[in-house]
Protein backbone atom coordinates (compact mmCIF):
# COMPACT_ATOMS: atom_id res chain seq x y z
CA UNK A 1 0.00 0.00 0.00
CA UNK A 2 3.00 2.25 0.50
CA UNK A 3 6.02 1.53 -1.66
CA UNK A 4 9.23 3.54 -1.38
CA UNK A 5 12.04 3.00 -3.88
CA UNK A 6 15.52 4.46 -3.98
CA UNK A 7 14.57 7.48 -1.93
CA UNK A 8 17.40 9.93 -1.34
CA UNK A 9 17.61 13.36 0.23
CA UNK A 10 20.68 15.42 1.03
CA UNK A 11 20.53 18.62 3.03
CA UNK A 12 22.91 21.04 1.34
CA UNK A 13 25.96 22.34 3.15
CA UNK A 14 25.50 25.75 4.69
CA UNK A 15 28.32 28.24 4.52
CA UNK A 16 29.18 29.85 7.82
CA UNK A 17 28.14 33.40 8.51
CA UNK A 18 29.30 35.63 11.26
CA UNK A 19 28.33 33.94 14.51
CA UNK A 20 26.81 30.97 12.68
CA UNK A 21 29.16 28.06 12.09
CA UNK A 22 29.12 26.29 8.73
CA UNK A 23 27.40 22.92 8.53
CA UNK A 24 28.53 20.20 6.12
CA UNK A 25 26.07 18.53 3.79
CA UNK A 26 24.05 15.74 5.37
CA UNK A 27 22.75 12.72 3.51
CA UNK A 28 19.61 12.30 5.59
CA UNK A 29 17.98 9.53 3.57
CA UNK A 30 20.15 7.33 1.46
CA UNK A 31 18.59 4.99 -1.11
CA UNK A 32 15.71 3.91 1.11
CA UNK A 33 13.46 1.06 0.02
CA UNK A 34 10.37 0.14 2.03
CA UNK A 35 7.11 -1.71 1.50
CA UNK A 36 4.36 -1.09 3.99
CA UNK A 37 1.37 -3.42 3.79
CA UNK A 38 -2.22 -2.49 4.30
CA UNK A 39 -3.39 -2.70 7.90
CA UNK A 40 0.00 -3.07 9.48
CA UNK A 41 1.74 -0.99 12.11
CA UNK A 42 5.12 -0.34 10.60
CA UNK A 43 7.86 1.15 12.71
CA UNK A 44 10.92 3.26 11.97
CA UNK A 45 13.51 2.81 14.66
CA UNK A 46 16.84 4.57 14.85
CA UNK A 47 18.98 6.95 16.90
CA UNK A 48 18.65 10.73 16.94
CA UNK A 49 19.50 12.17 13.58
CA UNK A 50 19.13 8.83 11.77
CA UNK A 51 16.82 10.48 9.24
CA UNK A 52 13.44 9.22 10.42
CA UNK A 53 11.69 12.58 10.32
CA UNK A 54 13.28 13.43 6.99
CA UNK A 55 12.04 10.14 5.53
CA UNK A 56 8.55 10.61 6.88
CA UNK A 57 8.36 14.18 5.58
CA UNK A 58 9.08 12.89 2.11
CA UNK A 59 6.29 10.32 2.39
CA UNK A 60 3.81 12.99 3.46
CA UNK A 61 4.57 15.28 0.54
CA UNK A 62 6.17 17.91 2.81
CA UNK A 63 9.59 17.54 1.29
CA UNK A 64 10.60 16.76 -2.23
CA UNK A 65 13.13 13.93 -2.44
CA UNK A 66 16.26 14.39 -4.56
CA UNK A 67 15.69 10.98 -6.12
CA UNK A 68 13.41 7.99 -5.83
CA UNK A 69 9.70 7.27 -5.77
CA UNK A 70 6.93 7.10 -3.19
CA UNK A 71 3.66 5.42 -4.02
CA UNK A 72 0.82 5.37 -1.51
CA UNK A 73 -2.41 3.51 -2.32
CA UNK A 74 -1.61 3.78 -6.00
CA UNK A 75 -0.78 7.50 -5.98
CA UNK A 76 2.61 8.90 -6.94
CA UNK A 77 3.39 11.24 -4.07
CA UNK A 78 6.58 12.64 -5.57
CA UNK A 79 4.72 13.85 -8.62
CA UNK A 80 1.52 14.82 -6.76
CA UNK A 81 2.56 15.79 -3.23
CA UNK A 82 -0.79 17.50 -2.65
CA UNK A 83 -2.58 14.15 -2.82
CA UNK A 84 -0.83 12.95 0.34
CA UNK A 85 -3.06 15.19 2.45
CA UNK A 86 -6.14 13.40 1.12
CA UNK A 87 -4.79 9.93 1.87
CA UNK A 88 -3.00 10.27 5.18
CA UNK A 89 -3.05 12.07 8.49
CA UNK A 90 0.30 13.27 9.80
CA UNK A 91 1.28 13.91 13.38
CA UNK A 92 4.54 15.85 13.27
CA UNK A 93 7.07 16.38 16.03
CA UNK A 94 5.98 20.01 16.46
CA UNK A 95 2.63 21.38 17.62
CA UNK A 96 3.12 25.13 17.07
CA UNK A 97 0.20 25.51 14.67
CA UNK A 98 -2.25 24.38 17.36
CA UNK A 99 -0.59 25.75 20.50
CA UNK A 100 -2.87 28.72 21.12
CA UNK A 101 -6.11 26.85 20.39
CA UNK A 102 -8.22 24.97 22.88
CA UNK A 103 -8.11 21.18 22.60
CA UNK A 104 -11.65 21.17 21.31
CA UNK A 105 -11.12 23.86 18.68
CA UNK A 106 -7.85 22.31 17.54
CA UNK A 107 -9.59 18.99 16.87
CA UNK A 108 -12.65 20.56 15.26
CA UNK A 109 -10.68 22.92 13.02
CA UNK A 110 -8.42 20.10 11.87
CA UNK A 111 -11.51 18.05 10.99
CA UNK A 112 -12.99 20.96 9.06
CA UNK A 113 -9.75 21.40 7.15
CA UNK A 114 -9.82 17.68 6.35
CA UNK A 115 -13.01 18.38 4.46
CA UNK A 116 -15.65 17.46 7.06
CA UNK A 117 -18.97 19.29 7.27
CA UNK A 118 -19.19 21.31 10.47
CA UNK A 119 -21.73 19.02 12.14
CA UNK A 120 -19.66 15.98 11.27
CA UNK A 121 -16.47 17.67 12.50
CA UNK A 122 -18.08 18.44 15.84
CA UNK A 123 -19.41 14.89 16.20
CA UNK A 124 -16.04 13.33 15.37
CA UNK A 125 -14.27 15.79 17.66
CA UNK A 126 -16.48 14.77 20.58
CA UNK A 127 -16.06 11.07 19.84
CA UNK A 128 -12.26 11.27 19.58
CA UNK A 129 -11.82 13.44 22.70
CA UNK A 130 -14.00 11.00 24.61
CA UNK A 131 -12.11 8.00 23.26
CA UNK A 132 -8.77 9.48 24.37
CA UNK A 133 -10.03 10.69 27.73
CA UNK A 134 -9.50 14.35 26.82
CA UNK A 135 -13.05 15.58 27.41
CA UNK A 136 -12.18 17.21 30.72
CA UNK A 137 -9.37 19.19 29.04
CA UNK A 138 -11.45 20.19 26.00
CA UNK A 139 -11.69 23.87 26.97
CA UNK A 140 -8.02 24.39 27.80
CA UNK A 141 -5.53 25.90 25.33
CA UNK A 142 -2.81 23.45 24.28
CA UNK A 143 -0.09 25.82 25.45
CA UNK A 144 -1.32 25.45 29.03
CA UNK A 145 -1.24 21.64 29.02
CA UNK A 146 1.57 19.36 30.13
CA UNK A 147 3.85 17.95 27.44
CA UNK A 148 2.15 14.56 27.39
CA UNK A 149 -1.35 16.04 27.40
CA UNK A 150 -0.43 18.34 24.52
CA UNK A 151 0.92 15.42 22.54
CA UNK A 152 -2.31 13.51 23.14
CA UNK A 153 -4.36 16.51 22.01
CA UNK A 154 -2.34 16.71 18.78
CA UNK A 155 -2.90 13.00 18.28
CA UNK A 156 -6.63 13.61 18.73
CA UNK A 157 -6.52 16.28 16.02
CA UNK A 158 -4.78 13.80 13.71
CA UNK A 159 -7.63 11.31 14.17
CA UNK A 160 -10.54 13.66 13.36
CA UNK A 161 -11.51 13.02 9.74
CA UNK A 162 -10.81 9.38 9.03
CA UNK A 163 -7.77 8.57 6.89
CA UNK A 164 -6.64 5.10 5.75
CA UNK A 165 -3.00 5.87 6.59
CA UNK A 166 -1.66 7.43 9.79
CA UNK A 167 1.89 8.74 9.86
CA UNK A 168 2.93 9.40 13.45
CA UNK A 169 6.29 10.91 14.38
CA UNK A 170 6.96 9.89 17.99
CA UNK A 171 3.31 10.08 19.01
CA UNK A 172 3.83 8.90 22.58
CA UNK A 173 6.91 10.91 23.52
CA UNK A 174 6.37 12.40 26.95
CA UNK A 175 3.21 10.40 27.63
CA UNK A 176 2.44 8.44 30.76
CA UNK A 177 1.36 4.77 30.51
CA UNK A 178 -2.35 5.65 30.63
CA UNK A 179 -2.07 8.05 27.71
CA UNK A 180 0.07 5.56 25.77
CA UNK A 181 -2.58 2.92 26.17
CA UNK A 182 -5.23 5.35 24.98
CA UNK A 183 -3.15 5.96 21.85
CA UNK A 184 -2.57 2.29 21.07
CA UNK A 185 -6.18 1.46 21.87
CA UNK A 186 -7.36 4.10 19.40
CA UNK A 187 -4.94 2.84 16.75
CA UNK A 188 -6.05 -0.77 17.23
CA UNK A 189 -9.73 0.11 16.95
CA UNK A 190 -9.13 1.92 13.68
CA UNK A 191 -7.14 -0.97 12.36
CA UNK A 192 -9.81 -3.50 13.30
CA UNK A 193 -12.71 -1.43 11.98
CA UNK A 194 -11.23 0.25 8.91
CA UNK A 195 -7.99 -1.58 8.16
CA UNK A 196 -6.03 1.59 8.91
CA UNK A 197 -2.30 1.40 8.19
CA UNK A 198 0.15 3.10 10.57
CA UNK A 199 3.69 4.30 10.02
CA UNK A 200 5.26 5.03 13.36
CA UNK A 201 8.53 6.73 14.24
CA UNK A 202 9.78 5.72 17.63
CA UNK A 203 12.77 5.59 19.94
CA UNK A 204 11.12 3.38 22.44
CA UNK A 205 12.35 -0.18 22.05
CA UNK A 206 9.78 -1.67 24.40
CA UNK A 207 6.96 0.05 22.52
CA UNK A 208 8.47 -1.12 19.25
CA UNK A 209 8.48 -4.73 20.42
CA UNK A 210 4.93 -4.70 21.66
CA UNK A 211 2.98 -2.68 19.08
CA UNK A 212 4.81 -3.02 15.78
CA UNK A 213 4.07 -5.64 13.16
CA UNK A 214 7.27 -4.88 11.31
CA UNK A 215 10.11 -2.52 11.87
CA UNK A 216 12.81 -0.94 9.75
CA UNK A 217 15.99 0.03 11.55
CA UNK A 218 17.41 3.26 10.17
CA UNK A 219 20.97 4.38 10.66
CA UNK A 220 22.57 7.41 9.04
CA UNK A 221 19.85 7.53 6.42
CA UNK A 222 20.02 3.87 5.44
CA UNK A 223 17.69 0.99 6.24
CA UNK A 224 20.04 -1.47 7.89
CA UNK A 225 17.38 -4.11 8.65
CA UNK A 226 13.68 -4.62 8.10
CA UNK A 227 11.64 -7.49 9.57
CA UNK A 228 9.17 -8.34 12.32
CA UNK A 229 10.53 -7.60 15.80
CA UNK A 230 10.81 -11.36 16.40
CA UNK A 231 12.46 -11.92 13.05
CA UNK A 232 15.03 -9.25 13.81
CA UNK A 233 15.74 -10.71 17.18
CA UNK A 234 16.31 -14.12 15.59
CA UNK A 235 19.15 -12.58 13.62
CA UNK A 236 21.05 -12.36 16.87
CA UNK A 237 19.34 -15.35 18.49
CA UNK A 238 22.68 -17.13 18.82
CA UNK A 239 23.52 -14.74 21.62
CA UNK A 240 22.38 -14.23 25.16
CA UNK A 241 23.34 -11.26 27.26
CA UNK A 242 24.75 -11.97 30.70
CA UNK A 243 25.13 -9.10 33.14
CA UNK A 244 27.23 -9.73 36.23
CA UNK A 245 27.34 -7.17 39.02
CA UNK A 246 30.13 -7.66 41.55
CA UNK A 247 29.94 -6.54 45.17
CA UNK A 248 33.23 -4.66 45.07
CA UNK A 249 35.42 -5.95 42.31
CA UNK A 250 35.64 -9.04 40.13
CA UNK A 251 37.17 -12.10 41.84
CA UNK A 252 40.03 -12.39 39.38
CA UNK A 253 41.66 -15.08 41.54
CA UNK A 254 39.02 -17.48 40.18
CA UNK A 255 40.52 -18.70 36.88
CA UNK A 256 37.13 -19.04 35.11
CA UNK A 257 36.31 -15.44 35.94
CA UNK A 258 39.71 -14.18 34.90
CA UNK A 259 39.28 -15.97 31.58
CA UNK A 260 36.03 -14.08 30.94
CA UNK A 261 37.54 -10.68 31.48
CA UNK A 262 38.68 -10.21 27.88
CA UNK A 263 35.19 -10.75 26.54
CA UNK A 264 33.35 -8.59 29.04
CA UNK A 265 32.41 -4.96 28.59
CA UNK A 266 33.22 -3.47 31.99
CA UNK A 267 31.38 -0.55 33.45
CA UNK A 268 32.13 -0.02 37.11
CA UNK A 269 31.06 -3.08 39.01
CA UNK A 270 29.14 -4.40 36.02
CA UNK A 271 30.35 -6.85 33.39
CA UNK A 272 28.30 -7.37 30.27
CA UNK A 273 28.92 -10.46 28.16
CA UNK A 274 27.38 -11.66 24.90
CA UNK A 275 27.60 -15.41 24.79
CA UNK A 276 26.20 -18.49 23.10
CA UNK A 277 23.40 -20.03 25.23
CA UNK A 278 25.47 -23.03 26.48
CA UNK A 279 28.41 -20.82 27.35
CA UNK A 280 26.07 -18.55 29.25
CA UNK A 281 24.77 -21.49 31.25
CA UNK A 282 28.31 -22.49 32.16
CA UNK A 283 29.18 -18.95 33.21
CA UNK A 284 26.10 -18.69 35.38
CA UNK A 285 26.90 -22.06 36.98
CA UNK A 286 30.45 -20.88 37.67
CA UNK A 287 29.59 -17.57 39.26
CA UNK A 288 26.67 -18.85 41.30
CA UNK A 289 28.71 -21.65 42.83
CA UNK A 290 32.10 -21.82 44.46
CA UNK A 291 34.20 -18.87 45.59
CA UNK A 292 33.06 -16.45 42.84
CA UNK A 293 29.57 -16.38 44.35
CA UNK A 294 30.77 -14.54 47.44
CA UNK A 295 31.89 -11.64 45.25
CA UNK A 296 28.69 -11.58 43.17
CA UNK A 297 26.05 -8.97 43.95
CA UNK A 298 23.54 -9.68 41.16
CA UNK A 299 23.29 -11.27 37.74
CA UNK A 300 20.80 -11.25 34.87
CA UNK A 301 20.43 -13.37 31.81
CA UNK A 302 18.49 -11.78 28.95
CA UNK A 303 17.45 -12.90 25.50
CA UNK A 304 18.16 -10.27 22.86
CA UNK A 305 15.97 -7.18 22.62
CA UNK A 306 15.61 -4.88 19.65
CA UNK A 307 18.28 -2.77 21.24
CA UNK A 308 20.73 -5.66 20.99
CA UNK A 309 19.68 -6.15 17.40
CA UNK A 310 20.49 -2.57 16.66
CA UNK A 311 23.89 -2.80 18.29
CA UNK A 312 24.66 -6.13 16.62
CA UNK A 313 23.76 -4.65 13.24
CA UNK A 314 26.48 -2.08 13.69
CA UNK A 315 24.43 1.03 14.36
CA UNK A 316 26.50 4.17 14.62
CA UNK A 317 25.21 5.22 18.01
CA UNK A 318 26.83 2.68 20.29
CA UNK A 319 24.85 3.84 23.27
CA UNK A 320 21.70 2.18 21.95
CA UNK A 321 18.34 3.45 20.91
CA UNK A 322 16.59 4.59 24.01
CA UNK A 323 16.63 8.32 24.56
CA UNK A 324 18.43 9.26 27.73
CA UNK B 1 -11.73 -0.74 -0.64
CA UNK B 2 -14.25 -3.16 -2.06
CA UNK B 3 -14.17 -4.99 -5.30
CA UNK B 4 -17.46 -4.99 -7.08
CA UNK B 5 -18.42 -8.51 -8.30
CA UNK B 6 -18.10 -8.93 -12.06
CA UNK B 7 -21.74 -9.81 -12.69
CA UNK B 8 -23.11 -6.51 -11.41
CA UNK B 9 -20.91 -4.56 -13.79
CA UNK B 10 -22.02 -4.20 -17.37
CA UNK B 11 -18.44 -3.86 -18.54
CA UNK B 12 -17.30 -7.51 -18.03
CA UNK B 13 -14.22 -8.83 -16.24
CA UNK B 14 -11.99 -6.10 -17.56
CA UNK B 15 -13.83 -3.56 -15.44
CA UNK B 16 -13.11 -5.59 -12.33
CA UNK B 17 -9.44 -5.60 -13.05
CA UNK B 18 -9.56 -1.85 -13.52
CA UNK B 19 -11.14 -1.45 -10.10
CA UNK B 20 -8.40 -3.50 -8.49
CA UNK B 21 -5.51 -1.73 -10.12
CA UNK B 22 -6.93 1.74 -9.85
CA UNK B 23 -5.53 4.04 -7.23
CA UNK B 24 -7.55 4.34 -4.05
CA UNK B 25 -10.14 7.04 -3.85
CA UNK B 26 -8.84 10.25 -2.33
CA UNK B 27 -10.38 11.73 0.78
CA UNK B 28 -12.45 14.89 0.42
CA UNK B 29 -10.76 18.23 -0.14
CA UNK B 30 -11.70 21.14 2.11
CA UNK B 31 -13.47 23.73 -0.04
CA UNK B 32 -12.26 27.32 -0.01
CA UNK B 33 -15.01 29.08 1.93
CA UNK B 34 -15.65 26.53 4.68
CA UNK B 35 -11.87 26.13 5.15
CA UNK B 36 -11.41 29.89 5.24
CA UNK B 37 -14.16 30.18 7.82
CA UNK B 38 -12.56 27.44 9.95
CA UNK B 39 -9.11 29.07 9.81
CA UNK B 40 -10.61 32.48 10.50
CA UNK B 41 -12.43 31.22 13.55
CA UNK B 42 -9.39 29.40 14.90
CA UNK B 43 -7.08 32.37 14.29
CA UNK B 44 -9.50 34.81 15.88
CA UNK B 45 -9.70 32.68 19.00
CA UNK B 46 -5.88 32.39 18.99
CA UNK B 47 -5.56 36.14 18.75
CA UNK B 48 -8.04 36.57 21.58
CA UNK B 49 -6.13 34.22 23.84
CA UNK B 50 -2.64 35.43 23.08
CA UNK B 51 -2.84 38.92 21.63
CA UNK B 52 -5.28 40.98 23.71
CA UNK B 53 -2.47 42.76 25.61
CA UNK B 54 -0.87 43.66 22.30
CA UNK B 55 -4.10 45.23 21.07
CA UNK B 56 -4.05 47.43 24.18
CA UNK B 57 -0.47 48.38 23.43
CA UNK B 58 -1.41 49.29 19.85
CA UNK B 59 -4.35 51.40 20.97
CA UNK B 60 -2.45 53.22 23.71
CA UNK B 61 0.39 53.88 21.31
CA UNK B 62 -1.98 55.57 18.87
CA UNK B 63 -3.76 57.52 21.58
CA UNK B 64 -0.42 58.63 22.97
CA UNK B 65 0.69 59.85 19.58
CA UNK B 66 -2.47 61.90 19.14
CA UNK B 67 -2.02 63.52 22.54
CA UNK B 68 1.57 64.41 21.66
CA UNK B 69 0.59 65.78 18.27
CA UNK B 70 -2.07 68.01 19.77
CA UNK B 71 0.58 70.49 20.74
CA UNK B 72 2.10 70.45 17.26
CA UNK B 73 -0.75 70.56 14.76
CA UNK B 74 -3.09 73.48 14.52
CA UNK B 75 -6.45 71.81 13.88
CA UNK B 76 -8.00 71.63 10.44
CA UNK B 77 -6.49 69.34 7.80
CA UNK B 78 -3.51 68.38 9.91
CA UNK B 79 -5.67 67.22 12.79
CA UNK B 80 -7.70 65.14 10.40
CA UNK B 81 -4.55 63.51 9.07
CA UNK B 82 -3.28 62.78 12.58
CA UNK B 83 -6.52 61.13 13.69
CA UNK B 84 -6.79 59.09 10.49
CA UNK B 85 -3.11 58.12 10.63
CA UNK B 86 -3.29 57.04 14.27
CA UNK B 87 -6.37 54.95 13.62
CA UNK B 88 -4.84 53.16 10.65
CA UNK B 89 -1.66 52.69 12.69
CA UNK B 90 -3.55 50.25 14.92
CA UNK B 91 -4.32 48.21 11.80
CA UNK B 92 -0.67 48.35 10.75
CA UNK B 93 0.51 47.25 14.19
CA UNK B 94 -1.65 44.14 14.29
CA UNK B 95 -2.12 43.18 10.65
CA UNK B 96 1.35 43.98 9.37
CA UNK B 97 3.65 43.63 12.34
CA UNK B 98 2.03 40.82 14.33
CA UNK B 99 1.05 38.78 11.28
CA UNK B 100 4.57 38.97 9.84
CA UNK B 101 5.85 37.77 13.20
CA UNK B 102 3.30 34.98 13.37
CA UNK B 103 3.97 33.57 9.92
CA UNK B 104 7.73 33.93 10.39
CA UNK B 105 7.61 31.90 13.58
CA UNK B 106 5.15 29.36 12.22
CA UNK B 107 7.37 28.72 9.27
CA UNK B 108 10.58 28.46 11.30
CA UNK B 109 9.12 26.11 13.90
CA UNK B 110 7.64 23.69 11.38
CA UNK B 111 4.09 24.73 12.21
CA UNK B 112 3.24 25.08 8.53
CA UNK B 113 3.51 21.28 8.28
CA UNK B 114 0.19 21.03 10.05
CA UNK B 115 -1.63 23.00 7.36
CA UNK B 116 0.44 21.56 4.54
CA UNK B 117 -0.65 18.02 5.40
CA UNK B 118 -4.33 18.98 5.34
CA UNK B 119 -6.21 19.20 2.04
CA UNK B 120 -6.86 22.91 2.42
CA UNK B 121 -6.42 25.55 -0.30
CA UNK B 122 -3.41 27.80 0.49
CA UNK B 123 -5.60 30.86 -0.01
CA UNK B 124 -7.85 29.70 2.84
CA UNK B 125 -4.94 29.61 5.29
CA UNK B 126 -3.57 33.02 4.27
CA UNK B 127 -6.92 34.78 3.93
CA UNK B 128 -8.28 33.22 7.11
CA UNK B 129 -5.30 34.39 9.14
CA UNK B 130 -5.19 37.81 7.47
CA UNK B 131 -8.93 38.27 7.97
CA UNK B 132 -8.73 37.29 11.62
CA UNK B 133 -5.88 39.69 12.33
CA UNK B 134 -7.64 42.48 10.47
CA UNK B 135 -10.90 41.92 12.40
CA UNK B 136 -8.95 41.82 15.60
CA UNK B 137 -7.95 45.45 15.01
CA UNK B 138 -11.57 46.71 14.87
CA UNK B 139 -12.06 47.63 18.54
CA UNK B 140 -8.66 49.37 18.77
CA UNK B 141 -9.21 51.32 15.57
CA UNK B 142 -12.70 52.43 16.54
CA UNK B 143 -11.61 53.49 20.03
CA UNK B 144 -8.68 55.44 18.57
CA UNK B 145 -10.87 57.17 15.98
CA UNK B 146 -13.52 58.15 18.52
CA UNK B 147 -10.93 59.38 20.99
CA UNK B 148 -9.24 61.39 18.25
CA UNK B 149 -12.50 63.01 17.18
CA UNK B 150 -13.17 64.07 20.76
CA UNK B 151 -9.61 65.31 21.26
CA UNK B 152 -9.46 67.41 18.10
CA UNK B 153 -13.16 68.28 17.95
CA UNK B 154 -13.73 66.50 14.62
CA UNK B 155 -17.22 65.44 13.47
CA UNK B 156 -18.40 61.86 14.10
CA UNK B 157 -20.77 61.95 11.13
CA UNK B 158 -18.69 59.90 8.71
CA UNK B 159 -16.96 57.51 11.09
CA UNK B 160 -19.01 54.77 9.43
CA UNK B 161 -16.44 54.87 6.63
CA UNK B 162 -14.27 52.74 8.94
CA UNK B 163 -16.47 49.84 7.80
CA UNK B 164 -14.68 50.10 4.47
CA UNK B 165 -11.32 51.45 5.67
CA UNK B 166 -10.56 48.67 8.16
CA UNK B 167 -11.15 45.71 5.84
CA UNK B 168 -9.44 47.31 2.84
CA UNK B 169 -6.44 48.76 4.68
CA UNK B 170 -6.48 45.53 6.70
CA UNK B 171 -6.31 43.42 3.54
CA UNK B 172 -3.44 45.46 2.13
CA UNK B 173 -1.42 45.49 5.35
CA UNK B 174 -2.19 41.90 6.40
CA UNK B 175 -1.30 40.65 2.93
CA UNK B 176 1.98 42.53 3.15
CA UNK B 177 2.61 41.20 6.66
CA UNK B 178 1.85 37.61 5.67
CA UNK B 179 4.05 37.85 2.58
CA UNK B 180 6.96 39.31 4.61
CA UNK B 181 6.59 36.63 7.27
CA UNK B 182 6.50 33.80 4.76
CA UNK B 183 9.28 35.10 2.53
CA UNK B 184 11.78 36.15 5.19
CA UNK B 185 14.53 33.53 5.36
CA UNK B 186 14.70 33.71 9.14
CA UNK B 187 12.05 34.48 11.80
CA UNK B 188 14.07 37.34 13.31
CA UNK B 189 14.10 38.94 9.91
CA UNK B 190 10.33 38.55 9.60
CA UNK B 191 9.90 40.28 12.95
CA UNK B 192 12.30 43.03 11.91
CA UNK B 193 10.52 43.63 8.60
CA UNK B 194 7.17 43.73 10.35
CA UNK B 195 8.51 46.29 12.84
CA UNK B 196 9.99 48.40 10.06
CA UNK B 197 6.73 48.31 8.14
CA UNK B 198 4.91 49.51 11.18
CA UNK B 199 7.42 52.27 11.90
CA UNK B 200 7.01 53.41 8.30
CA UNK B 201 3.25 53.48 8.73
CA UNK B 202 3.72 55.49 11.90
CA UNK B 203 6.14 58.09 10.54
CA UNK B 204 4.68 58.42 7.08
CA UNK B 205 1.04 58.04 8.04
CA UNK B 206 0.72 60.16 11.15
CA UNK B 207 3.00 63.12 10.48
CA UNK B 208 1.38 65.73 8.23
CA UNK B 209 2.43 65.18 4.63
CA UNK B 210 2.98 68.78 3.50
CA UNK B 211 5.80 69.28 6.00
CA UNK B 212 7.78 66.37 4.52
CA UNK B 213 10.62 66.57 2.01
CA UNK B 214 9.94 65.35 -1.53
CA UNK B 215 11.70 61.97 -1.22
CA UNK B 216 9.83 61.07 1.96
CA UNK B 217 6.57 62.06 0.34
CA UNK B 218 7.36 59.67 -2.50
CA UNK B 219 7.96 56.85 0.02
CA UNK B 220 4.69 57.78 1.62
CA UNK B 221 2.89 57.30 -1.68
CA UNK B 222 4.33 53.80 -1.95
CA UNK B 223 3.01 52.65 1.40
CA UNK B 224 -0.43 51.02 1.14
CA UNK B 225 -1.56 52.32 4.54
CA UNK B 226 -1.28 55.89 3.19
CA UNK B 227 -4.33 55.40 1.02
CA UNK B 228 -6.38 54.13 3.94
CA UNK B 229 -5.27 57.18 5.93
CA UNK B 230 -6.12 59.60 3.11
CA UNK B 231 -9.52 58.04 2.48
CA UNK B 232 -10.38 58.27 6.15
CA UNK B 233 -8.98 61.80 6.59
CA UNK B 234 -11.02 63.15 3.67
CA UNK B 235 -14.28 62.16 5.34
CA UNK B 236 -13.75 64.58 8.24
CA UNK B 237 -14.22 67.59 6.00
CA UNK B 238 -17.51 69.49 5.74
CA UNK B 239 -18.13 68.25 2.17
CA UNK B 240 -16.11 65.10 1.61
CA UNK B 241 -15.22 64.40 -2.01
CA UNK B 242 -16.50 60.84 -2.17
CA UNK B 243 -14.93 60.14 -5.53
CA UNK B 244 -11.46 60.65 -4.02
CA UNK B 245 -12.40 58.57 -0.99
CA UNK B 246 -13.49 55.77 -3.29
CA UNK B 247 -10.33 56.15 -5.32
CA UNK B 248 -8.11 55.83 -2.27
CA UNK B 249 -10.05 52.84 -1.04
CA UNK B 250 -9.77 51.24 -4.47
CA UNK B 251 -5.98 51.54 -4.28
CA UNK B 252 -6.10 49.79 -0.89
CA UNK B 253 -8.26 47.09 -2.39
CA UNK B 254 -5.96 46.51 -5.34
CA UNK B 255 -2.87 46.42 -3.13
CA UNK B 256 -4.76 44.03 -0.86
CA UNK B 257 -5.57 41.65 -3.69
CA UNK B 258 -2.02 41.73 -5.00
CA UNK B 259 -0.32 41.33 -1.62
CA UNK B 260 -2.64 38.52 -0.57
CA UNK B 261 -1.95 36.75 -3.85
CA UNK B 262 1.78 37.13 -3.22
CA UNK B 263 1.31 35.85 0.33
CA UNK B 264 -0.60 32.82 -0.97
CA UNK B 265 2.18 32.10 -3.42
CA UNK B 266 4.73 32.49 -0.62
CA UNK B 267 2.77 30.09 1.56
CA UNK B 268 2.70 27.48 -1.18
CA UNK B 269 6.43 27.88 -1.61
CA UNK B 270 7.14 27.68 2.13
CA UNK B 271 4.90 24.67 2.71
CA UNK B 272 6.76 22.25 0.42
CA UNK B 273 10.52 22.42 0.74
N1 LIG C 1 16.56 21.44 7.96
C1 LIG C 1 17.71 20.77 8.02
N2 LIG C 1 18.84 21.27 7.46
C2 LIG C 1 20.00 20.61 7.52
N3 LIG C 1 20.16 19.41 8.09
C3 LIG C 1 19.08 18.85 8.67
C4 LIG C 1 17.82 19.50 8.67
N4 LIG C 1 16.92 18.71 9.32
C5 LIG C 1 17.61 17.63 9.71
N5 LIG C 1 18.91 17.70 9.33
C6 LIG C 1 19.94 16.67 9.54
O1 LIG C 1 19.53 15.50 8.88
C7 LIG C 1 19.75 14.34 9.67
C8 LIG C 1 18.43 13.60 9.90
O2 LIG C 1 17.58 14.39 10.68
P1 LIG C 1 16.13 13.90 11.12
O3 LIG C 1 15.43 15.05 11.74
O4 LIG C 1 15.48 13.25 9.96
O5 LIG C 1 16.48 12.79 12.24
P2 LIG C 1 15.51 11.92 13.15
O6 LIG C 1 15.85 10.51 12.87
O7 LIG C 1 14.10 12.32 12.98
O8 LIG C 1 16.02 12.31 14.60
P3 LIG C 1 15.20 12.45 15.99
O9 LIG C 1 15.13 11.07 16.52
O10 LIG C 1 16.10 13.27 16.84
O11 LIG C 1 13.90 13.07 15.72
C9 LIG C 1 20.41 14.85 10.95
O12 LIG C 1 21.78 14.67 10.82
C10 LIG C 1 20.06 16.32 11.01
O13 LIG C 1 21.08 17.03 11.64
MG1 LIG D 1 12.67 13.17 14.23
Amino acid sequence: MCAVRGLAKTYPAVRGRRGVPATPEVRATDDVRLDIRRGEIFGLLGPNGAGKTTLVRQLTGLMRPDRGSVEILGHDIVRHPERASRILAYLGQESTALDDLTVSLAAETTGRLRGLQSRQARAERDAVLDELGLTSLAGRPLRKLSGGQRRLACFAAALVGQRPFLVLDEPTSGMDPVARRAVWGAVDRRRAEHGTTVLLVTHNVIEAETVLDRVAVLDRGRVIACDTPTGLKEQVAGEVRVDLVWRESAPLHVPEVAALRDRAVESGRRWTLRLAPEEARTVVATVTGGSAFAALDDFTLTTPSLEDVYLALGGAARQGLVKA
Amino acid sequence: MSVVPAEVLPGSALAVEETVREAAELGPRARLWPALAAVYRAQLSRARVARIPLLFVATFQSIGIMILMRGVVDGGGEAQAVVAGSSVLVVAFVALNLLAQYFGQLRASGGLDHYATLPVPPAAVVLGAAGAYASFTVPGTVVTAVFGCVLFGLPFAHLWVLIAVIPLAGAALAGLGAALGLLAPRPELATLLGQLGMSAALLLGVLPADRMPEAVRFARDLLPSTYGVEAFARTFGPNPDWAFVLGDLAVCGVVGVVSLAVATWAYRRAAVR
